[in-house]
């Protein structure tokens, strides 16, 4: 097999981390090359170093044997390389075709664009990418736009493609069409670039991997001789349990109540509809379904931050139906928000101050209008301690914390008070193994103490999977499906996610 | 002060209405270029400024409003690209920088004008070319072929406009780093070269504006724009960043100035409020705006420079 690319002894620098540490990386054509590691492990930096993005501090890059100095992404796409981005590089206002032939078409001014749309047909149809050339980007999904992603580097006839996290978006079927798109590709030889953290997709599409931890390399793996533990050890540094001990549970008496639920969206549509849901005290109730079918305006509405058409919402026997947040909260709802450094916590405010963020207005932490510092600061430790948040001190911003010790900390003030029902939307997105690991035993621990209900939403299924007592499939505003866990399975979760209902 | 219905009175005032709105008009549609490449440039009136001097001392020097308005047009570019520097290259706050540009584009124009003119003198004007056969239409002839060639050339500047930014590659790599410059650049689209060029274009049409404004008006004086650049730059969220909308927006503004000039020639306001008066075009013109312009949405980078992989 040809050796299209290999980087040797790639270091980058920046202020106060070393993001790529003397690291060796090769592709042959025909072959998926499989970069995993946790956030912050060095692989985004490696791959933008190799599209032109970055400039490496040292090593060297050669393309096809030839040492090469990549400068901008012009100087990358010319030597062939394409690159999928984990956001999407499209233009929301142009149309398919436009944002295809953008940066391709002949230096004259004038666009042939009939050109360009003829061979988006050509390459939709051999590759099993079925897309619209006319379309606007806005009016598809995130499905059909990583599809233009892949077509735009058909259209280029890449030789090297970078996938960075490309099933992030993806129901677990449109991950499976796209893995024998790539395949196909891969066997049409080209070579192939996957990014990922997702273990089990890890095995089922590499034929080789290199897992990189701090910005080094921790060793290169044919994926046959993989097994997703050794994988997940080599990451963290640690062995680690993938899988949380779940022991089985009684559960108790109903705590979260939502009836006939319809919200609307922010663009004024129907976002939520006719959803009913229970929860009960000991058990974990898991939300699966692919982003953006409800999940966000769900817990939005719960939290109170939304206000519903119709419906009642009940925590206990008080019925918190378009209560303020505060009201809410009062009820004895916990919430940890979807977007943690937004919604979540104050990344200016220092972690003490974070630690009190929903309590400072009570006593002990207040009093007569004036904050109490030391008993800030003495409750702001322990829970520091308990949920081991990793942190240098109380007094430093909560934006310096990783987000693994972010959700922590939130994760730690929102149980502090002792809720009736914990909701968690996305809790360990982003977060690396090993917090989420820790995250997964505290909510399995909460869910023991038999005294809180836990709705968890989540798109990655196999959190759901490992976490919930009971699984509500979301699509659409719809809850289309509801499994105990004991009997779920992957695949019909999957359809369902998808919008195929149970009975059909 | 009934005969200011006859139909001569209102041909002609709906015909200066026309001369009015080219300044604006020339300006705004730069800065439409501009702000769709994602770059907000508040110093239009200070480059305006410049370029009318530019524009009225070149034809009082040499008698050819024409050789003026190529002055004014090389004052636009030169200053064009000194605002892609600000904004694009050293990454300026563009809330601010533009102010800047338009604080010295107001005193240099004006120590210019002191310094080499000092009393104000009339300069020659363009003539006006009436287009044959059909300026001799009733009515419409008047209104619409009875201009000066850079009125006609403006207006024709529009459909231009909106063919370079729908139908051409340039066009599309300027709203492309108009609205994901992350996404062009990935492209291997320069975002700053087209950022550059994107503003300097409505440098040069801001020049050109100043040059028409100043030559067509045959004298220059302290602040001649009366603050027309910021109008200009209102006048691009009113047209929805489009150059048919920016074309309605600066008609709206000079049939209204037009009006509110024949009102106060014919005394019915009087000379006492006539700086009242003044404000009449800019404050209809911003309620316009206030009214029509929440269906559009911005360019999604507008304001935000650029900075590759951060």
């Amino acid at each position: 097999m040809t050796q299209l690319l290999e980087m040797r002894g790639v270091v980058k620098r920046f202020p106060g981390v070393l993001a790529n540490d003397r690291i060796n990386f090769d592709l042959r054509a025909g072959e998926v090359h499989t970069l995993l590691g946790e956030n912050g492990a060095g692989k985004s930096t490696l791959m933008k170093i190799l599209y032109g993005l970055y400039q490496p501090d040292e090593g060297e890059l050669l393309i096809e044997g030839t040492p090469t100095r990549i400068t901008s992404p012009i100087d990358a796409i010319n030597h062939g390389i394409g690159m999928v981005h984990q956001h999407f590089m499209l233009v929301p206002s142009l149309t398919v075709t436009e944002n295809v032939a953008m940066g391709t078409v002949s230096k004259r001014g004038r666009m042939n664009l009939r050109h360009v749309s003829d061979r988006i047909e050509e390459l939709s149809e051999s590759h099993g990418l079925a897309v619209d050339p006319d379309a606007y980007i806005w009016q598809l999904s995130v499905g059909e736009r990583q599809r233009v992603e892949i077509i735009k580097a058909l259209y280029r006839d890449v030789k090297l493609l970078v996938l960075d996290e490309p099933t992030a978006v993806l129901t677990p079927g449109e991950v499976d069409h796209l893995f024998k798109i790539l395949r196909q590709m891969a066997d049409a030889g080209r070579g192939l670039v996957f990014i990922s953290h997702k273990l089990h997709e890890v095995l089922a599409l590499s034929d080789r991997i290199t897992v990189l931890r701090h910005g080094r390399v921790m060793g290169e793996v044919e994926a046959q001789d993989a097994t997703r533990e050794m994988l997940a050890s080599m990451m963290v540094g640690r062995p680690v349990r993938l899988a949380p001990d779940k022991p089985p549970m009684e559960t108790g008496r109903a705590r979260l109540t939502i009836r006939n639920l319809n919200v609307m969206g922010d663009r004024g549509l129907p976002a939520l509809q006719d959803l009913s849901l229970t929860v009960r005290e000991g058990e974990i109730l898991g939300i699966a379904g692919v982003s953006g079918n409800g999940q966000r305006e769900l817990a939005e509405t719960i939290a109170g931050l939304r206000k519903p058409e119709s419906g009642a919402i009940a925590v206990d026997d008080d019925d918190i139906t378009g209560r303020k947040p505060s009201a809410v909260r009062a009820a004895g709802l916990a919430y940890v928000p979807e977007e943690r450094q937004r919604d979540g916590a104050i990344g200016a405010f220092s972690v003490s101050e974070n630690m009190i963020l929903v309590n400072h207005r009570h006593p002990p932490m207040s009093r007569r209008g004036f904050l109490r510092n030391g008993e800030i600061r003495q409750r702001s430790q322990q829970l520091v301690d308990d949920f081991s948040v990793a942190t240098p001190g109380l007094d430093v911003p909560a934006s310096n914390l990783s987000g693994g010790n972010l959700q922590k900390l939130i994760l730690a003030r929102e149980l502090s008070g002792s809720p009736s029902v914990l909701l968690a939307s996305q809790p360990t997105r982003g977060v690396d193994i090993g917090a989420a690991e820790y995250i997964h035993d505290r909510l399995i621990e909460q869910r023991g103490s038999k005294s809180v209900a836990i709705l968890l939403i989540s798109e990655d299924l196999d959190e759901i999977l490992g976490l919930a007592d009971r699984i509500a499939v979301i699509y659409e505003g719809r809850i289309v499906g509801e499994v105990d866990a004991e009997h779920a399975d992957r695949q019909g979760i999957g359809l369902m996610m998808a919008g195929v209902s149970s009975e059909d | 002060m009934a005969d200011i219905f006859s139909a001569t009175v209102i041909v002609a005032t709906l015909s200066s209405g026309i001369r009015l709105a080219v300044p604006l008009l020339l300006a705004s549609l730069g800065e439409a270029f501009g702000q769709r490449s994602g770059v907000l440039n508040l110093g239009v009136d200070g480059i305006m400024l410049l370029g009318a001097f530019g524009g009225y001392f070149t034809t009082l020097k040499t008698q050819s409003p024409w050789l003026g308005l190529a002055v004014g047009l090389g004052v636009g570019l030169v200053l064009g690209l000194l605002s892609s520097v600000i904004s694009v290259s050293l990454l300026a706050e563009q809330g601010i920088s533009g102010i800047g540009v338009y604080l010295f584009g107001l005193g240099m124009s004006d120590l210019l004008f002191q310094k080499l003119v000092g009393t104000p003198l009339p300069a020659a004007s363009f003539q006006k070319s009436p287009i044959p056969f059909l300026s001799e239409i009733p009515v419409v002839g008047d209104l619409f072929f009875n201009h000066s060639i850079p009125i006609y050339l403006a207006f024709l500047a529009i459909p231009v406009s909106t063919v370079i930014i729908n139908r051409t590659r340039f066009g599309m790599n300027i709203r492309a780093v108009g609205e994901n410059p992350e996404a062009a650049d990935s492209q291997g689209i320069s975002v700053t070269r087209v950022r550059y060029a994107a503003v300097t274009i409505g440098g040069i049409l801001a020049g050109a504006a100043g040059a028409v404004l100043a030559i067509g008006l045959g004298i220059f004086q302290q602040n001649l724009t009366n603050a027309q650049g910021f109008i200009a730059i209102a006048l691009v969220y009113f047209g929805a960043w489009r150059p048919l909308g920016v074309m309605a927006g600066s008609l709206v503004y000079g049939m209204v100035s037009a009006v509110v000039l024949l009102l106060k020639t014919r005394g019915i306001i009087p000379l006492g409020a006539s700086d009242l008066a003044a404000m009449i075009p800019a404050v209809i013109t911003v309620l316009a705006l206030v009214v029509a312009a929440r269906r559009f949405r911005a360019p999604t980078a507008l304001t935000k420079p650029f900075i590759r992989g951060g």
